[in-house]
């Protein structure tokens, strides 16, 4: 009985969180006469499926371009976000002393702070660099939400790597700075790799600032291009814009279910030990 | 630093140097960080208290002009009610169906993994994409949930919902602020739950296996053992969904972008019409500021929310 209700449980959450995306695949597959009939039944194919709208968003929309650009800023946005945090990490970690500490809180701070309250000053900033309507806007910009975040996690994890192994190496003739390069970093292997998920995560995820600095069709980004550009006046191509959604969800739901326990201990500053 | 100098002062050099490093190290990020927020906070207080736009972006002091002005429209003031009102009503309804969904993953039971995934799904994907989800569940004429109602004899002529065979959930005002919730409560879910998962498996076994041997029951252990244990943990897991709520724009924007009328009107989508649609930069920003308090009694609670946590 309490199994049933488990099982019970546990299918209706699942069924809550999917249901967007099982009708996003339902939708992906249904000519336009289906899909807008007064009567009928809705779950059900009336009409034989189709990969029309799969070709549409491909070859008639910027879908693909909007792709290249989100993985463009994401990898970019990466390795700008490992340069600075990595680094950073370490010395909160180990080399900074108690302004450190402090200096680690103000990093928690800010990474509490909104894109809301700073887009329209950043929005002028960007105007005047002269980046506006440009993916390097983002380049520039997401580091700012990307570089708190993964100078905590990096912090936490390499405060969770022993000492001795650096203090032997730096016995056995290493600087401090090689003992890190060697013997730290291919310890944190896996850390690393969960700061690059997360910051490609965060970056696809971003809507304001994309929303705010880009408005040239052919540079927006999947968040924003998909719901603002694929919708034209009030002509909703509802087959395209489902599978341009369902496309990007199901890779990344993937990949973050592997990377659960990882996020959580950086989201709670290593309160919490996932 | 070479290894042969003479010991005493090389200790010196090398305490001296790492704190040098240190600085170093940490330098590139903080001075990132400074020129890219911590400058756009000050340009954001200087705009509120001044009359620039996108046209015209010359600083003439206005003082608490724009605050004034502001305040006064009926549209600020539907927003800062709505926006406490859906911060509140899904971060009630989330805080329980997390608890829900922890305690149930804290379990055994066949696909597991696969029932992972789905329920983390809402979480990965983009919330601009995940919206435009349920801006199509909900739509006025073509919405499934509209069709399962009318079948299960719900809604239609002569029934409880009726007479129409459609709701038109975000063209009507309670139900509008009711979808912007309900997506709110869909997407934060998981996170929610995720953190208070990592809370539970912390806690010590022989506890809970003690407290049953005292005969106390499933449900009892959790709520005199379990939940007094995570109560730090809930409080971060309250503290992010309400910070990621309360300065939302995505949702609104995708599903009502305000509407009906300005019904469902929230702080950061006015913000954006006025500072960025509308142009007035000064206004948009004084818009934005009015979140600043109200983080900064976040960002101390969950300070001080995690001390403690380290000193238990």
């Amino acid at each position: 009985m309490k199994r049933v209700a488990l099982y019970a449980t546990i299918a209706a959450f699942s069924f809550f969180s999917a249901a967007p995306f099982l009708w996003m695949i339902l939708t992906t597959f249904k000519t336009d006469r289906d899909l807008y009939r007064a009567q009928g039944n809705p779950f059900l194919y009336n009409e034989p499926a189709t990969l029309e709208n799969l070709e549409f968003l491909f070859l008639n929309t910027n879908y693909l371009g909007f792709i290249r650009n989100s993985l463009f800023i994401g990898t970019l946005v990466v390795i700008i976000t490992l340069l600075l945090a990595i680094p950073a990490g370490y010395s909160l970690a180990r080399l900074a002393g108690r302004w450190g500490e402090r200096a680690s809180i103000g990093m928690f701070l800010i990474y509490l702070v909104p894109p809301i309250l700073l887009f329209i000053p950043l929005f002028r900033i960007v105007v005047a660099l002269g980046l506006n309507n440009s993916l390097w806007s983002l380049v520039v910009v997401y580091p700012t939400i990307t570089i708190p975040f993964s100078t905590w996690l990096l912090a936490g994890f390499f405060s969770s790597i022993p000492r001795d192994l650096e203090e032997a190496a730096m016995v056995d003739g290493y600087s401090r700075l090689s003992a890190f390069t060697r013997v730290v970093l291919p310890l944190s292997v896996s850390g690393i790799i969960a700061v690059i998920v997360f910051t490609f995560t965060l970056t696809l995820h971003e809507f304001i600032y994309a929303l705010t600095f880009v408005t040239a069709s052919a540079q927006r980004t999947i968040s924003v291009g998909v719901p603002v550009e694929l919708i034209r006046g009030d002509v909703f191509f509802w087959q395209s814009l489902m599978a341009a959604a369902v496309i990007v969800a199901i890779p990344v739901g993937i990949v973050y279910s592997l990377f659960l326990s990882r996020l959580v201990a950086g989201l709670t500053m290593g309160a919490v030990k996932g | 630093m070479s290894v042969e100098t003479v010991r005493p002062s090389r200790f010196r050099l090398l305490s001296d140097n790492e704190r040098l490093l240190g600085a170093m190290m940490l330098a590139p990020a903080v001075l990132f960080i400074l020129a890219l927020v911590g400058l756009p906070l000050l340009i954001s207080i200087a705009f509120s208290l001044s009359d620039v736009t996108v046209g015209d972006t010359s600083l003439d002091y206005v003082g608490l002009e724009n605050f004034r002005r502001v305040i006064r429209t009926p549209q600020f003031q539907r927003a800062v009610i709505n926006t406490f009102i859906f911060t509140t009503a899904a971060l009630l309804i989330i805080l329980v169906l997390a608890n829900i969904l922890a305690v149930l993953f804290t379990q055994d039971f066949r696909g597991k993994w696969l029932a992972r995934i789905l329920v983390i799904l809402p979480w990965a994907t983009p919330t601009s994409l995940g919206t435009l989800g349920w801006l199509w569940l909900l739509d006025s004429k073509f919405s499934p949930i509209d069709y399962v109602l009318v079948q299960i004899g719900l809604l239609g002529p002569d029934t409880l919902l009726g007479p129409g065979l459609h709701l038109n959930y975000l063209g009507r005002e309670y139900l509008a602020m009711g979808s912007v919730v309900l997506v709110h409560v869909w997407r934060l879910v998981p996170l929610s739950a995720v953190i208070l998962l990592a809370g539970l498996t912390s806690i010590d076994q022989e506890l809970i296996d003690q407290a049953q041997v005292d005969g106390a029951s499933g449900l009892r252990t959790h709520l005199q053992i379990k939940l007094p244990l995570i109560t730090p943990i809930m409080a971060i897991a309250s503290l992010f969904a309400f910070i990621l709520i309360f300065t939302d724009l995505v949702v609104v924007f995708v599903l009502t972008r305000g509407g009906p009328i300005y019904f469902t009107q929230v702080l950061s989508m006015w913000s954006y019409n006025k500072g960025i649609e509308g142009g007035a930069l000064a206004e948009g920003a004084a818009i934005a500021l009015f979140f600043a308090p109200v983080l900064l009694v976040a960002a101390i609670l969950i300070l001080r929310t995690v001390r403690r946590i380290e000193v238990t």
